[in-house]
């Protein structure tokens, strides 16, 4: 790895987003207005006595789940770009080593998801009132991280697919799974024993876990840190399973 | 002369096909060598191969006394791949900038390289919006603004003007002069005529590797397209079974006259007559 390539690639990424203005609007305006949605599907509805309204139940968790899963669709469309128009097999022939370009894009798509983050958090925090016992800096950073695991999906994935139309197809494979036993819909511990032990294998399983820890206590708990911890971890294995997909030589 | 690129009994499989079925030929340093052939003939597989982008089933290539593909010569050379490969939603100075800082270089490397293509005019466009001709132009500047010292071309003129075609040999040439080794494809004869030595190639085999006066005499014709054909004949005379195995030899060994090839191969002739008469 270098530095100056991996500086030069994340420049190169964020500027061909620069050039895509309505996708950058989309990316962020999108989640806010999904949160419009659910504020005025969830606003009103009472909560049970001692625990957090529906809005602010769901809205926290949707801050950390928006990112994963735009940055996952985001990123496994432009890698699938790069493997199928030859750029990639043309970088692979340059001194740029294969950390250069999946860290790159961590950190293209990362910045990127930290502004969509901060967006879409100010639309929750003050526009719809949104409150957390914990700090509003904390969900965007789990929010974050969030959206980094689903670039590192993301580039992994896009080594399956040849066509964007297979690519798109990993959505609901990758993502809706996680999103279905992450905690949202059934408390994890309600759930039969193997969909729980499914879901233990799941990382976004732990950043919704993560979320609802700022949600409830004022300070980072270590429950929190750890789960934090454990999403890093998958990003660093998503990236090193989605280097192994990078050949340099091909058929 | 120094050797640049070396490639010893090369095979290439592709699925169940061989497509490369045991090349052997040297490139020499400092010289623009032309790759001709054919569609279908090979030719981006040996090109591939010498990158090192390619999986090889037998054989051994060695570029500037390593093995291809090695580390050490990912900033000596530089490869333009046939569809041009560079990010459409950037810009020309954009995507040759990104290249040039690949290898540690700067602006002035890469609007120089842009220059050296002719794009100068359109640096600021998508290369998105560009002509075909165009989007291969922004290709090569960012195959050549690492300064490669070996070139490696594939069909770097199709679809260009005329004028722009020559402009782009005689900065070839100009950089072989200065010690660049150019190892350039393409399907159509008239530019083989440009190139220093020539490499033609035939269904996975090599049929020729020499000069290209040596090509025309060998031959014992000026018209290169005549001369590949004819260079052709003798070769499939020489070895009756198509399956084949003689890999192109020394020129001498084919300086058969291909007239006398033509009339004892009577199944050819009229094949001949037919590219003759056109």
């Amino acid at each position: 790895m270098s530095l100056r390539i991996l500086a030069a690639t994340t420049g190169r990424i964020l500027r061909q987003l620069r050039h895509d203005r309505r996708t950058v609007a989309m990316l962020l305006v999108v989640p806010a207005l999904l949160l419009t949605l659910l504020y005025y599907m969830f606003g009103d509805q009472p909560a049970p006595p001692g625990q957090p309204g529906v809005f602010d139940r769901i809205a926290l968790v949707m801050l950390g789940v928006f990112p994963f899963v735009i940055m996952f669709l985001v990123t496994s469309i432009a890698m699938l770009r790069e493997r199928t128009s030859g750029t990639l097999e043309r970088l692979l022939t340059t001194p740029l080593g294969k950390l250069d370009l999946l860290f790159g894009y961590g950190l293209a798509f990362g910045l990127a998801a930290a502004v969509q983050a901060g967006v879409a958090a100010g639309v929750a925090y003050w526009l719809f009132d949104l409150s957390t016992a914990g700090n509003a800096g904390l969900v965007v950073l789990i929010a974050v991280v969030n959206a980094v695991l689903g670039v590192a999906l993301g580039l992994f994935c896009s080594a399956f697919a040849q066509t964007e139309f297979q690519a798109v197809q990993f959505m609901p494979v990758v993502v809706i799974p996680q999103i279905l036993l992450c905690g949202l819909f059934v408390a994890r511990d309600q759930m039969a024993g193997w969909l729980q032990a499914i879901s233990d294998a799941l990382p976004l399983s732990y950043a919704v876990e993560a979320l609802q820890q700022v949600g409830a206590y004022a300070e980072p708990t270590g429950t929190m840190w750890r789960d934090v911890a454990i999403v890093a971890a998958a990003v660093v294995v998503a990236l090193v399973l989605a280097a192994a997909t990078l050949r340099r030589r091909t058929g | 002369m120094e050797t640049a690129i070396e490639v010893r009994d090369l095979v290439v499989s592709r699925g169940k096909r061989q497509v490369l079925h045991g090349i052997s030929c040297t490139v020499p340093r400092g010289s623009v060598t032309g790759l001709l052939g054919p569609s279908g003939s090979g030719k981006t597989t040996l090109l591939r191969a010498i990158v090192g982008v390619q999986v090889v089933a037998g054989g051994t290539v060695t570029v500037l006394g390593e093995p291809a593909g090695a580390r050490g010569l990912r900033r000596r050379v530089g490869y333009l791949t046939q569809a041009p490969s560079v990010y459409p939603d950037l810009t020309v100075r954009e995507n040759t900038r990104y290249f040039g800082r690949l290898y540690g270089l700067g602006r002035a490397e890469a609007d120089r390289a842009i220059a050296d293509v002719g794009l100068a005019g359109a640096a600021d466009q998508l290369v998105g919006t560009l002509s075909g001709g165009q989007r291969s132009r922004a290709s090569l500047a960012c195959a050549l603004v690492g300064r490669p010292e070996v070139v490696i071309l594939d069909e770097p003129t199709v679809g260009q003007d005329p004028v722009l075609r020559a402009e782009l040999w005689e900065r070839f040439h100009a950089m072989a002069a200065e010690g660049t080794t150019l190892l350039v494809s393409s399907h159509v004869m008239d530019e083989a005529a440009r190139c220093d030595r020539l490499l033609l190639i035939r269904e996975g085999r090599l049929i020729a590797d020499d000069t290209v006066s040596a090509v025309r005499g060998a031959a014992g014709t000026d018209d290169l397209e005549e001369a590949f054909l004819r260079l052709i004949r003798a070769n499939e005379s020489a070895d009756p079974t198509e399956d084949g195995r003689t890999p192109a030899g020394s020129a001498e060994d084919r300086r058969t006259p291909a007239g006398s090839v033509d009339s004892a191969e009577d199944g050819l002739t009229p094949a001949a007559e037919g590219r003759t008469g056109r």
